[in-house]
């Protein structure tokens, strides 16, 4: 069955390799000639796109709230920031938000995916069920969730009584307010990672499962020393990509708590709105946004260094 | 069975049934808040399955008098920024994947990466000047942010992996590049082009926060009418689970319906709106 699968892929190897041979003859012809297909989504990447981007970075430079007219201030909407305390709060809930909800789904949607790696019955409509709220509508589950966290009528209190547990504020007291936002987060994004994470393992050869077995390899070593060295690439893959939607999250809270109580869930992107669409101060609004797209990247630049960190270190521990 | 095959069975059903039960049982917590009256809802400890059930909490949302136009709206701004998207998308996917561009990815990560809310404040005012606030068109146009950067990003990955062959052999034949989309590549493409469409739908009836500015009164899709419904009707909890059932019960529905293609198109991808 292996072999098989290797023999096509020589095949078509073979095949890619005999084409870029035909191709000599006649050089460039073959990847020229194709701009034609690719001009209206530049038309409409550039449109919707880039040209806010370049529109948001000018209007960072003035002085502006709807309805009154612009001057140009230069960076004093960015000097504004730091002397702004709200922002800085925000900031703050911005990382541990975002900290806590790259760790959680990566641990439970690895763990979802080693489990659903393995065989058994029923397996394509549970891990179906497990994906569902990943594809949910974020609003409308947020909806349920509001009511589920009821202090009084909410079934969570209610499941928690039943293991002798004291009853929670969850999201009505600033202390619990994001670790509860964190676990619909969780939640909801788990499966995400399950998914990339069980891409990545059945991509894994079982030639060093053989041997290791041979050897006399405990499940836990095999898990230990094979499978997760071998999956971290991928997980690393998925800590990107949620760090990246974490830092933007916006739907969960916004439905939830509107940022509250007070302003302790209130997360950049959720002070950005109110700066931009309740008080209409487009200028601070723009450049809050730019320091913010800053901060996504900075982000991801730390995990794809980390990845690439993991990947080295692995070699090390190989070596 | 040895003990220890049986104790690994065990564990296994253990963690199956700890990951997949949260789902479960939120879905059937929610249909149940969805089919009670106030007094059952309201009721400690919780009732799952009340002895009458309230049909009525769907009907009160269905005939509730803008639910229809919402609907509407939601089909009109999703249907038409999935079509855009997929004619624009598609051929760019396939151009940039015979053209070996794969430096232009990262132009959709960084697409990907950029805040929705940055896109918001210019192309607000910008509709604001053009005059067309009070249209669907700006919903329309906006959620094209999340359509072509999905589509070009699947189309590339499927694009790649189809073989040249035929489409060689049909340039030689003297068919232009655009007829060897159309009748080669093309035909070839379409379970791709089903992924892209059907995450496309996803991403663009799941969005909230592009309605939440941009629509009014009469613009409004579902996922924003029904968060306007906790912020100005003090809607008991029945009718809101019921509404919020309805809106993500079409994607729920296609999710599990196209659960192969789904996970196809997210793993190559990786990909999510927003």
């Amino acid at each position: 069955m292996n072999e098989a699968s290797l023999g096509q892929a020589a095949a078509a190897q073979a095949a890619a390799a005999s084409s870029t041979m035909g191709k000599a003859g006649r050089p460039p012809a073959w990847t020229g000639g194709y701009w034609p297909f690719v001009l209206p989504a530049v038309v409409v990447i550039l449109a919707v796109i880039l040209f806010p981007w370049v529109f948001t970075i000018w209007m960072s430079g003035q002085e502006w709230k709807l309805g009154q007219g612009s001057s140009f201030v230069g960076l004093a909407n960015y000097w504004r920031m730091t002397g702004d305390d709200r922002f800085i709060e925000s900031f703050w809930h911005t990382l541990s938000y975002t900290a806590l909800s790259v760790i959680l789904p990566i641990l439970v949607g690895t763990i979802a995916a080693v489990v659903f790696n393995e065989r058994f019955m029923g397996r394509g409509v549970l891990r179906a069920l497990f994906v569902l709220p990943m594809m949910a509508t974020p609003v409308a589950i947020a909806l349920v969730w509001t009511m589920m966290f009821h202090p009084q009528l909410g079934v969570l209190n209610y499941l928690l009584s039943l293991v002798g547990i004291p009853p929670q504020l969850w999201v009505f007291h600033p202390g619990s307010v994001i670790p509860s936002l964190v676990l619909v987060e969780t939640w909801q994004w788990s499966p995400l990672v399950m998914l990339i994470v069980l891409g990545g393992l059945s991509s894994i050869p079982t030639e060093p499962y053989e041997s290791a077995v041979i050897d006399g390899a405990s499940r836990w070593q095999l898990l230990r020393h094979i499978t997760l060295p071998m999956v971290a690439p991928f997980i690393m893959v998925a800590a990107l990509i949620r760090t990246i939607d974490a830092v933007k999250s916006f739907d969960i809270i916004f439905a939830i708590t509107q940022g509250g109580p007070g302003t302790a869930s209130e997360t950049i992107n959720l002070y950005l709105y109110s700066v931009a669409f309740a008080y209409y101060d487009i200028g601070y609004g723009s450049a809050i946004a730019v320091i913010f797209f800053g901060l996504v990247v900075a982000l991801s630049v730390l995990m794809v260094w980390l990845r690439q960190r993991t990947q080295w270190s692995e070699a090390g521990a190989a070596a | 069975m040895s003990l220890k095959a049986i104790l690994d069975r065990t564990l296994l059903w253990v963690c199956v049934f700890l990951l997949v039960s949260p789902a479960v049982l939120f879905f059937v917590w929610m249909i149940s808040l969805s089919l009670k009256y106030e007094i059952d809802n309201g009721a400690y400890p919780p009732i799952l399955i009340p002895e009458t059930v309230a049909w009525e909490n769907y009907a009160e949302v269905l005939k509730s008098n803008r639910f229809g136009t919402y609907f509407i709206n939601s089909i009109l701004v999703t249907g038409a920024a999935t079509l855009i998207g997929l004619v624009v998308g598609v051929p760019a996917g396939y151009g940039l994947a015979r053209m070996k561009a794969r430096r232009t990815a990262m132009l959709i990560l960084i697409a990907r990466m950029t805040p929705g809310l940055s896109y918001l404040i210019p192309l607000f005012l910008l509709f604001r000047w053009m005059g067309i606030m009070g249209t669907l068109w700006p919903q329309i146009i906006i959620h094209l942010v999340l359509t072509v950067p999905i589509v070009i990003w699947i189309m590339i990955s499927y694009f790649e992996t189809t073989p040249m062959e035929l489409e060689e052999a049909a340039l030689i034949d003297g068919a232009t590049r655009w007829e060897v989309f159309r009748h080669v590549a093309l035909p070839i493409a379409k379970p791709g082009v089903v992924v892209a469409m059907i995450l496309a739908v996803i991403f663009s009836w799941n969005n909230f926060v592009f309605g939440i500015v941009l629509a009014g009164r009469e613009t409004r899709t579902l996922p924003v009418a029904v968060y306007n419904m906790i912020s100005y009707d003090q809607v008991s909890w029945g009718p809101l689970a019921a509404a919020a059932l309805i809106v993500t019960l079409p994607v729920l529905v296609v999710t599990l319906i196209a659960q192969r293609q789904i996970v196809a198109g997210l793993t190559a991808g990786a990909v999510k709106g927003g």
